[in-house]
């Protein structure tokens, strides 16, 4: 009992999360209507208390080395602390820019926050799991509260049009995700990522037909979560159709931890086989960045842009998974771009919630036409998310490009390399399109009225910030990730070729 | 071996005998007034002939959520229960107490927000 007790304590950062979600529930029934604003303030307790657990853990060295819990299930170490403190941030943001929102739709409070807690539960018991079969569970818990989330507008069709459409096809993938587990299970006799790969090794399976499918189903599972061409048909239509706060934490968080769990089972489990999937993860980016920022250029409405260019950044970090030959330095990218991602994407679709007005109103992008004269602070704010989704210096979205195209060099794909830069090239005409109409075009008749609640500005500031902070003094956080990267390359197999 | 199994006949043959003694007692002591509607047979209350497409109440989708969590939540206490003297202990009951009260403020969250009602 001791020993659990002991294991436990590394799980605190999702234990406090857990109990916050259970206590919004039981919050929602015993409050009285008009008190049901705490909720958000509870989320958002709940959420920063799990951070200072994770930082509680770092300071107490336990990135460092991997610590197994309960027979090697779950395993607590750098990586999944990184990515911990990369949900958490996203559910703090999401939290901060939901508040306003949920009063003013008339949503349903103590499901909205009760569902995003258990959401970002989700996902930090994704980056833990160290075994297939706990990992998809994980998937389940973050998969069905997001798609709860996705329609909790019931009133709105365009709300269940999306929940609908998103649980159909994220089924679909997880039944891709668990049929491939069946199959590995099949091929080595186990689920757990280590002995997956040890299994592959001192069996000699790299060209076992059954592993490979198991594989590649598995990577398909995750490729549709992470929004990868061409298993991104879903992306659009959910992020315009989800609210918009939802959308927000969705883009963030749901991408940072399938590919911190993709990038868990590929480079553990499968490290010896990466002559095999390589090739497969270069095409994947390749297509998701061309055709990402090719369709973003289209859109006039800002939510769905958003959506087309949140497939362009899952294109990105796919390039930094690919590089895997350059062992920690392209973990330590992918991790690096997944803060950065969190913090510029959901910053700037907290500006969209600012300019946006009752039932999704004030979301084309004409609306944001001479923003810059009425609302100067707004449109600052905007113009440096969009300078650094597009990857412009000075701000974290630069940096973090540069260390995936250094990852991409090392792991010598020349060509994936010039591919990114390319499509960042393409990527410049749409976003900087946003920062021209807010700043040269002529505000329209009707000037758009903001939305000041505090939170929703403490969010932009707190995001705007952080892109800056990472983006001119980023040595902090990517030793982190780097870090993090280490304690998952360091535990793996030497690369080798297929016989 | 055949011993072992001994047991399952006298539940087979209790529970045949139980069966057929009730339907056998209900037939000679019961009082029959038989009506149409008494006499087609029982579909869980649905109309039993008529096209299968029709469409359910969506209340149908609640319940039947309400009745899974409950389901396994049974089906996790019954090992618990089996396990709890020899094993498990203060800690399988701490843990045990845990997961019902997880359940409990979920049920009482449905309850709450009328999700019983069937109206």
């Amino acid at each position: 009992m001791s020993n659990s007790a002991a294991q436990l304590a590394y799980l605190a950062p999702e234990l406090v999360v857990a109990v916050g979600a259970v206590a919004v529930l039981a919050l929602d029934i015993l409050l009285p209507e008009r008190s049901r604003r705490l909720l958000a303030r509870a989320t958002a307790a709940a959420l920063l208390a799990s951070l200072a657990a994770v930082w509680w853990l770092y300071a107490g060295e336990v990135a460092g080395r991997p610590e197994r819990l309960f027979t090697g299930t779950l395993v607590r170490d750098g990586y999944s602390l990184f990515l911990d403190a990369v949900f958490l941030l996203a559910g703090i943001l999401g939290a901060l820019v939901s508040a306003r929102y949920v009063d003013r739709e008339g949503l349903q409070s103590g499901e909205y926050y009760a569902l995003m807690l258990f959401a970002v539960l989700g996902m930090m018991l994704m980056a833990v799991s160290a075994e297939l079969v706990t990992l998809f569970i994980s998937y389940e818990i973050l998969s069905l509260s997001v798609y709860v989330l996705s329609g909790i507008a019931r009133g709105r069709a365009e709300s269940a049009e999306a929940a609908m459409k998103y649980f159909l096809l994220g089924a679909f993938s997880s039944g891709f995700l668990i049929y491939g587990i069946a199959l590995i299970y099949g091929a080595t006799g186990t689920t757990a990522l280590e002995a997956i790969g040890a299994a592959v090794m001192s069996r000699g399976l790299f060209g076992n037909s059954l592993l490979l499918i198991g594989m590649a189903l598995v990577t398909v599972g995750f490729a549709f979560k992470v929004a990868a061409v061409p298993f991104h048909g879903w992306v659009p239509d959910v992020y315009q159709g989800a609210p918009l706060p939802v959308t927000a934490f969705m883009s963030a968080g749901v991408k940072a931890a399938a590919f911190g769990a993709l990038a868990r089972v590929l480079f553990t489990a499968f490290g010896s086989l990466s002559a095999v999937w390589q090739p497969a993860l270069w095409l994947l980016a390749l297509l998701t960045m061309v055709l990402g920022n090719t369709a973003a250029i289209a859109q006039t409405n800002i939510k769905r842009m958003l959506a087309y260019s949140s497939i362009a950044h899952a294109g990105y970090m796919l390039a930094g998974v690919a590089a895997y030959t350059a062992g920690d330095v392209a973990l330590g990218s992918v991790l690096y771009y997944a803060l950065v991602y969190t913090a510029m994407n959901i910053g700037a679709f907290a500006v969209v919630l600012v300019v946006g007005r009752e039932g999704e109103g004030n979301q084309e992008l004409s609306d944001y036409r001479g923003l810059a004269v009425r609302h100067p602070w707004v449109a600052a704010g905007m113009a440096l998310f969009m300078v650094s989704l597009s990857g412009l210096p000075p701000t974290a979205g630069f940096l973090g490009k540069f260390y995936i195209l250094n990852a991409a060099l090392r792991a010598n794909l020349i060509g994936l390399a010039v591919a990114l830069v390319l499509a960042s090239l393409i990527s410049w005409y749409y976003y900087l399109r946003v920062v021209w109409l807010m700043y040269f075009i002529k505000p329209g008749e009707a000037p758009p009225t903001l939305s000041g609640a505090p939170s929703l500005r403490l969010a932009v500031g707190m995001a705007a910030v952080l892109v800056l902070i990472l983006g001119l003094w980023p040595s902090a956080a990517l030793n982190l990730a780097q870090v993090a990267a280490l304690t998952v390359t360091a535990g793996g197999l030497p690369v080798i070729g297929r016989p | 071996m055949l011993k072992d199994y001994f047991p399952i006949l006298v539940m087979l043959v209790m529970a045949v005998g139980f069966g057929v003694t009730m339907i056998f007692l209900s037939s000679i002591a019961g009082r029959k007034r038989p009506t149409a509607t008494k006499e087609s047979p029982y579909e869980c209350g649905s109309i039993p002939v008529g096209t299968a497409r029709i469409r359910f109440d969506v209340k149908f989708y609640l319940v039947a959520i309400l009745f899974i969590l409950f389901d396994l939540e049974v089906v996790f206490l019954w090992p618990w229960a089996v396990l709890f003297i020899e094993r498990l202990g203060l800690f399988g009951l701490v843990e045990v107490a845990i997961f019902v009260g997880i359940l409990l403020v979920g049920f009482v969250y449905a309850w709450r927000k009328g999700a019983l009602e069937w109206q």
